[in-house]
């Protein structure tokens, strides 16, 4: 490379440091939005979810909720009339985190409008540092962090445009966000840097893209787990007949029920598990033609395959009988457990062929 | 997400059918009612664990096959699988690198016996990992045959009847129109048909089913990882792998004495090693020059003569880290490189006895490198004596610099090389029949050239410099620098089958999971009134979604074949009309 070159992408450098600086500040300013939500919503005092429950209690069978809009007139397309599965609480779900609250409602749209705007700046501040390395920004953890977080608000986004109520998951979202950027910027920062030869290779865009895109895909699927088990207690004490405290009441009032959790995050981890499972035969088709073998168990491919099982696992124990619900939702936990620890432990404490941590 | 997508869990085994009933008037419903929602997945029945049954040895063995194949257990092996996993990751592995392993052993001498016991050195071959995934695979296989039946028995089957009452689906659209019974039902079936359902007419009702691929997938998802299995059994007993040193203008043949080392599945048979040779003719490395990632590496590449048989035509071909040369089902990778010193070694008379390229293996990510120089023959000392010659050598591509003291290299290109040599004689030992390694001296029959001082003979050499040895020994002359790369050959037969089950997998896991199984049911009949009645349900897998929202589109596109007759409404709750 030409001096001038080097000059050229130390600056590019910069900019995305400076890029990642400023999305952390907008993310502050979501997080204290969503703050500000979760306060002016704590002013509604509805509590549905126990009457539903003693409703549908008292009729002895789940109760029916109508689609569509319009009256009967005679023109009018049929009406769909659905049931909810029995055994599971007929429960609706909870307005979100404004409550109803128009003043709650508006730092909410707020908060989701810094949060893309912080997604943009984050997204920017990706590509200026590729185009700094002039390659995929995918060679250390610093570099796998930023692209993660930036995947995670995105596939938020995305699912906030197709209209899916998934507002409830923002002040955790960007929670989580910020510390990821934190650390990354604290603990992980490495120098925009060429990469080692074993990692010069196009399946570095196919194995690692995907790599990074199922892990922040799977967050979202158990950030909706660990609600619905929250959510899930929540309604059975309830309808043990027991008061739950205020604070509790708030929160867990504004959530959508445990059944729409609980379906949530099962949706998620169900679509993203066939690309988990491509992700690991992409890996194993590159260790193949870096390494001469395409499974050695090395540990990153240990916890990937352990991780892999027991999302399968996971998708098992909803087909089996006694392992719904609760049972199931540990089992998400502890596979996207395995996943951190495959990012963060394996990568910073075990070493093995896939030591590119630079850290 | 929304509260009205909601559908039961019907998968046959693990609920009650659709609806609970409460009231008696349905024992004979409620056949009707479990046979509609039965058969939408061919996952077996889940009994609570029961006493086996039946006498003796029999009934044990068939209790067992059933706990054995039941989806519990195959959850519970799955678990424990995972679980199983785990330890092979912590404690270094033999079949991944032994080096690890005995320095582990050294550093944890108390967990030594305790680790060997339960084989965690070889968790991936122990008994009890083979234990569970050879169980899981029997319940595998267990499953799947039969499952397998009934599915291809669905296939050529007619989706069930109509259950009694519809109402009690978990989607569910109802209207009065004035068409006939009979052609609201066949505009029904040509309309579900025409959406790629399968129809069957029976009574007042049509009966519709989609989404057999679902099933399909899931079936093809769970053979293919048996065929991983086999693959992977089969790829670990026939693979072999060879590693060999090839010094700059040196060649290598593909043939068993050749490797310096080599490694073999149980059934690998020396014959099955592809004829082929080349030379390395030269070989590049390129490194970070600047920043704090200095010394690393970013381009290796070997320059390789290349033939292929026992007597091919060489063809000039390039080797890279990423990009192994492929030749009739082995693969030559490389792996490593480092530096060769050319030494030369005159003895007394003035004769010179030794000149060679002798690689030196690197120990740090500079190349700081160490080896031996070993002269076993034709040298005989001042007196005539015929004697041996060994050299302690360390290597470093960029020296740090006169009194910066130690020799560790400060950088990984020849910037700077500096060659240090300690001098011996005596016996090398190499004729005691022990296998030597080659890097290293074994001094235990040696005598140490003195200097001055008396202490051991050392000095530090440039290139092109020579070092006398002491009393008239003779000279030594470091005359160049030669490069090696290390390569490997692998052999890893069904690769494509493993492949092949990859793909398969993937793509029934993605039909698994993304195509919904569904039942639409349409019963039309004449009501009291003499207007027709129109009712539409739908039941699906508790997880799909979409059933309500196609249901609408569905009763929408009948609706318009048999609009909605004039007057009475149809009641909006279905509750009060419960029995
Ligand atoms: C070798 C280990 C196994 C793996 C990795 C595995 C993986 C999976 C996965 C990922 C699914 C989800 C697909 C879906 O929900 O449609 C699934 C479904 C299923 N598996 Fe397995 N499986 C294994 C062994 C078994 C065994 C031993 C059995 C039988 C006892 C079995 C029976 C089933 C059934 C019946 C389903 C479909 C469940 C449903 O209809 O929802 N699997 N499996």
């Amino acid at each position: 490379m030409t001096p001038l070159a080097v000059a050229a992408n130390e600056n590019l450098a910069q900019i995305s440091n400076y890029l990642i600086y400023s999305s952390m500040a907008v993310y502050t300013l979501a997080f204290l939005a969503h703050i500000l939500e979760w306060t002016f919503g704590s002013r509604s005092k509805v509590a549905r979810t126990a009457a539903a429950l003693t409703a549908s209690q008292a009729a002895e069978a789940p109760a029916v909720q109508v689609r569509g809009k319009g009256g009967t007139a005679v023109l009018d397309k049929p009406k769909v009339i659905t049931r909810s599965a029995t055994g599971s609480r007929d429960v609706p779900d909870g307005p979100g985190a404004a409550g109803g609250d128009e003043q709650g409602d508006l730092y909410g749209r707020v908060a989701v409008s810094l949060t893309a705007l912080g997604f943009l700046i984050e997204a920017a501040g990706v590509v200026a540092r590729a185009l700094s390395v002039q390659r995929a920004p995918w060679g250390n953890m610093y570099e796998f962090s930023i692209t993660f977080s930036t995947v995670a608000v995105g596939a938020y986004l995305l699912l906030l445009a197709l209209k899916k109520n998934v507002r409830w998951l923002g002040l955790i979202l960007v929670t989580t966000v910020l510390l990821d950027l934190g650390i990354a910027v604290k603990v992980l920062y490495t120098d925009s840097d060429q990469l080692v030869p074993a990692l010069d290779s196009y399946w570095l865009w196919i194995h690692v893209s995907t790599a990074i895109f199922c892990g922040a895909v799977f967050y979202i699927g158990a950030a909706g787990a660990v609600l619905y088990l929250f959510r899930d207690s929540y309604e059975s004490h309830l309808e043990a007949g027991r008061t739950p405290g205020r604070f509790r009441t708030s929160v867990m009032e504004r959530l959508p029920s445990s059944a729409s959790l609980d379906k949530f995050s099962y949706r998620i981890n169900a679509a993203v598990f066939p690309l988990w499972t491509f992700t690991i035969v992409a890996g194993a088709i590159w260790a193949g033609d870096a390494w001469g073998r395409y499974w050695g168990w090395d540990p990153k491919e240990v916890w990937s395959f352990v991780t892999w099982v027991a999302y399968a696992c996971y998708l098992h124990a909803r087909a089996t009988a006694g392992w719904k619900g609760r049972k199931a939702a540990y089992l998400a936990l502890f596979a996207f457990a395995c996943w951190i620890w495959n990012y963060y432990g394996v990568n910073i404490l075990l070493s093995g062929k896939h030591s590119y941590a630079g850290v | 997400m929304s509260t009205t997508d909601k559908a039961p869990g019907e998968a046959p085994h693990d609920s009650a059918p659709a609806d609970t009933p409460e009231t008696p008037d349905t024992s004979a419903a409620d056949a009707t009612d479990l046979a509609a929602g039965a058969q939408l997945s061919t996952a077996p029945l889940e009994d609570a664990p029961s006493a086996p049954v039946g006498i003796g040895v029999l009934g044990w063995a068939r209790w067992f096959w059933r706990q054995l194949t039941s989806m519990r257990v195959a959850l519970i092996l799955l678990f424990l699988l995972s679980l199983g996993s785990i330890p092979g990751s912590l404690v270094p592995q033999t079949q991944v690198d032994a080096m690890k392993v005995a320095e582990w052993k050294d550093k944890h001498e108390f967990w030594v016996p305790i680790a060997e016991k339960l084989q965690l050195f070889d968790v991936y071959s122990s008994v009890w990992f083979s234990a569970i995934y050879i169980l899981l695979f029997v319940s595998l296989i267990g499953c799947i045959v039969p499952r397998t039946w009934q599915f291809i028995g669905q296939l050529s089957g007619r989706p069930p009847g109509a259950p009694r009452r519809l109402d009690r689906l978990p989607a569910y659209a109802t209207w009065r129109t004035e068409k006939s019974p009979e052609e609201v039902l066949a505009s029904a079936k040509t309309l579900l048909g025409g959406r790629r359902f399968r129809t069957d007419a029976a009574g007042t009702a049509v009966a519709a089913e989609k989404g057999y691929l679902r099933e399909a997938g899931n079936l093809a998802f769970h053979i293919a990882l048996i065929f991983m299995l086999v693959a992977f059994a089969v790829g670990q007993l026939y693979k072999s792998e060879g590693g060999k040193l090839v010094l700059r203008g040196k060649g290598f043949s593909n043939t068993l004495t050749q490797y310096d080392d080599f490694k073999y599945g149980g059934l690998f048979s020396p014959d099955s090693l592809p004829p082929f040779s080349f030379t390395l003719d030269k070989f590049d490395a390129t490194y970070e020059t600047s920043g704090p990632q200095k010394g690393t590496p970013r381009d290796f590449k070997a320059y390789v003569s290349f033939s292929e048989g026992a007597h091919g035509k060489p063809v000039k071909t390039e080797i890279e880290v990423n990009k192994p040369l492929e030749i009739d089902g082995s693969k030559v990778f490389l792996l490593g490189h480092g530096y060769a010193p050319v030494i030369s070694v005159t003895g007394p008379d003035g004769k010179v006895i030794f000149k060679d390229a002798v690689p030196m293996l690197p120990f740090d990510a500079n190349l700081s490198s160490s080896g031996a120089v070993k002269v076993t023959d034709g040298y005989k000392d001042k007196d005539g004596k015929q004697e041996q010659l060994g050299f302690n050598a360390m290597f470093v591509p960029t020296f740090a610099g006169e009194g910066k003291g130690t020799m560790l290299s400060q950088f990984p290109a020849l910037d700077f090389p500096v060659l240090a040599l300690s001098a011996y004689h005596g016996s090398l030992g190499v004729d005691s029949g022990l296998p030597q390694n080659v890097y290293q001296l074994n001094t235990s029959k040696m005598k140490e050239f003195k200097d001055e001082q008396g202490e051991l003979f050392k000095k530090r050499l440039l290139p092109g410099e020579t070092m006398t040895l002491p009393d008239g020994a003779g000279t030594v002359k470091f005359e160049g620098i030669e490069r090696w790369a290390t390569f490997s050959v692998t052999q890893q037969p069904a690769n494509g089958l493993a492949l092949a089950g990859a793909i398969v997998a993937i793509g029934g896991l993605a039909a698994s999971l993304f195509i919904q199984r569904r039942r639409i049911w349409v019963r039309a009949v004449t009501g009291k009134d003499g207007v027709t009645v129109v009712e539409m349900a739908g039941l699906g897998r508790s997880e799909s979604a979409r059933l309500p929202e196609e249901l609408a589109v569905l009763s929408a596109a009948l609706h318009q074949q048999a609009p909605s007759a004039p007057g009475q409404p149809v009641k909006e709750n279905v509750e009060g009309e419960r029995g």
